[in-house]
């Protein structure tokens, strides 16, 4: 049954259950850890996406006699070397992390749905080759690969969140096929062709609803590792170039002056892992809330 | 057994084949060349350094005798270490990251699985949220985070190990060895508790408390060998990853291994060097990857081996 279906059958009866969606919402309130990722996420999404009416200093403001000071009143999370502001560098940082994880997320998410949903729709001999190209593809390296690329193609942005959404979506495709397969044989399906309703109608309206929960609650877990990933490339001094800041860029530039300065590695880091902690725990707790089943143990 | 191992490790060849000539053409597509140096060499010298790795034949001929000398274990020369041919500082640096990566999987394995078992007996209690917790932030705590973190406190706050180095200073494998273990740990420990939490639930575990044995007993004796299942079959993708993730640990603490060899020839564009170490991690994790689903069919018998 779609969910479409269930919401309406069940708004109509008089047992008062819930629908799929609402009983999901419910236990995921219930559920602390992960409501607080939640808030913590959407607070920093806001912080980020304002920055640049937030932000203490202007991003290229340097305070060369001031040079790198403790955590103050003037700069509350201190300043690096060159007297630039932390916190200022650490929001724009945020923004650049952020995008590329959005970013990166969205092209493994086109990707893995599109490939997932067409092997497994059409299935048979299409979706054997299609998979065990997959299944391919999961063995290689691709840490190595990301570095390959960005050696031979420079470091763009652009690139950056190419490369990283193109190596993501395996997982994505995989979940999605075996979503698309076990509603494909559902009788409702056959009804639906037997009404002569098209090929992508039918996937538009019955295939894609069915498979949201599971590739919403993937994507929670996806942001997180491309986030580690650009950070990680970053550190490497692969990812993002300075003067442009992420997580990874102010972290790598933390662990060079760790002993003397160290708030400068401090706080990055901070931000960084709570951002992968929250979205973590909400991953998980959408989880729980949409396949009943995992919620209990 | 034999013909399923046969048959996947024959089914890699073509895969590697393939990684192989892409790795070739996009290396040798890259802008910029290996003798690009900070001060730029006389013309009769780029081309005699172009004459003698031959790099001014064409490229079908470059790749035809590349893959000739590979096909004998010949990975060439370094383009930038003019004395050492690849093969000779992969077989330097191949070791120790073995050994580093052995050193990790072991932490990562023993903190895991117990603290996995210890959260999996009375699951939604302290004694399951706690270690549960603790996984969550070994997950968040990436490599390059912890690194510096300890040694910040380990190595210079306290001074008790080295911070740099391998085999140069009694316990200098330490701390590599847990940074680069403990996000595998937490791993570990989430695959075990969900493996174990499935097992206790099945009648024969129901049964051997009927019969009265120790929860130890019912643990090592009946529950361990299913409950493993989701960790094995982790193990060769866990050690891919080590592999991976060995770049930035050897980066972190110096260690002469092969991921601080392939970070910078990425960074000299020392061509010879980045083929012959992503030929040779792709090859390992491949093969690493079919072991482990030889372990996981071998021990659990319903599974039958296909190839």
């Amino acid at each position: 049954m779609t969910t479409t279906q269930l919401k309406n059958t069940h708004s109509n009866s008089d047992y008062g259950s819930y629908s799929l969606w609402r009983e999901a919402s419910y236990r995921l309130k219930k559920n602390t850890m992960a409501m607080l990722g939640f808030w913590t996420l959407l607070a920093l999404f806001a912080i980020a996406a304002c920055t640049p009416w937030l932000a203490p200093y202007a991003y290229e403001n340097q305070n060369l006699a001031l040079g790198a000071s403790p955590p103050s009143a003037q700069h509350l999370l201190g300043t690096d070397i060159h007297g630039r502001d932390l916190l200022t560098r650490l929001m724009y940082g945020s923004r650049v992390s952020l995008l590329v994880g959005f970013a990166a997320t969205a092209v493994s998410l086109v990707i893995g749905i599109l490939w997932g949903t067409i092997a497994g729709y059409i299935g048979g001999r299409i979706d054997a080759v299609m998979m065990r190209i997959v299944d391919i593809l999961y063995a290689l390296p691709f840490m190595i690969f990301i570095i390959l690329l960005m050696v031979v193609f420079g470091r763009s942005f652009l690139l950056l969140f190419l490369a990283i959404g193109l190596v993501e979506w395996l997982t994505m495709a995989r979940i999605v096929r075996a979503q698309v397969l076990s509603v494909r044989k559902q009788e409702y399906i056959d009804a639906a062709i037997v009404t002569g309703l098209a090929h992508w109608q039918i996937i538009y309206r019955h295939v894609m609803p069915n498979i949201l929960g599971p590739v919403i609650v993937y994507i929670t877990l996806t942001i997180p590792s491309v986030i580690l990933l650009e950070s990680f490339l970053s550190f490497l001094g692969l990812g993002i170039q300075p003067p442009q800041s992420s997580w990874g860029v102010l972290i790598s530039r933390g662990v060079e002056s760790m002993e003397e300065y160290p708030w400068l590695l401090i706080f990055p880091g901070l931000t960084l892992s709570i951002t992968l902690f929250s979205l973590n725990f909400l991953g998980d707790g959408l989880r729980d809330a949409l396949d009943p089943r995992t919620a209990k143990n | 057994m034999l013909k399923f191992f046969a048959a996947r490790l024959f089914q890699a060849i073509p895969v590697l084949f393939v990684v192989i000539t892409a790795t070739f053409f996009l290396v040798h597509s890259a802008p910029g060349g290996p003798f690009d140096a900070e001060k730029t060499l006389p013309a009769e010298v780029l081309d005699n350094l172009n004459a003698r790795y031959n790099l001014d034949d064409p490229l079908y001929k470059q790749y035809l005798s590349y893959m000739g000398n590979l096909v004998q274990g010949d990975f060439g020369p370094s383009f930038r270490y003019s004395n050492r041919s690849v093969t000779e500082m992969i077989l330097t640096g191949l070791p120790i990251t073995f050994e580093l990566a052995l050193y990790a999987m072991l932490i990562a394995l023993i903190i895991g699985v117990s603290a996995g078992i210890v959260a999996s007996i009375k699951p939604n209690t302290a004694q399951d949220y706690i270690p549960m917790s603790l996984a969550m932030a070994g997950i968040c705590m990436p490599s390059f985070l912890m690194g510096p973190l300890l040694v910040l406190i380990f190595g210079i706050s306290l001074d008790w190990l080295p911070v740099s180095g391998w085999g140069y200073a009694p316990g200098d494998k330490i701390l590599p060895a847990i940074t680069l273990g403990t996000g595998y740990a937490a791993y570990i420990a989430r695959l075990t508790r969900g493996g174990m939490i499935e097992v206790l639930g099945q009648d024969y575990i129901r049964t051997a408390k009927a019969k009265g044995l120790p929860t130890p007993t019912i643990i090592y004796r009946h529950a361990l060998r299913g409950g493993l299942a989701p960790v094995l079959a982790f193990l060769g993708p866990a050690f891919a990853g080590l592999l991976a993730g060995s770049f930035v640990v050897e980066t972190i603490f110096q260690i002469p291994g092969l991921g601080r060899f392939y970070v910078q020839a990425a960074f000299n564009r020392d061509y010879t060097m980045i083929l012959g170490t992503t030929i040779l991690l792709s090859t390992l994790i491949v093969v690493f990857n079919i072991l482990s689903d030889i372990l996981t069919v071998w021990l659990n018998p319903r599974l039958t081996l296909k190839d």
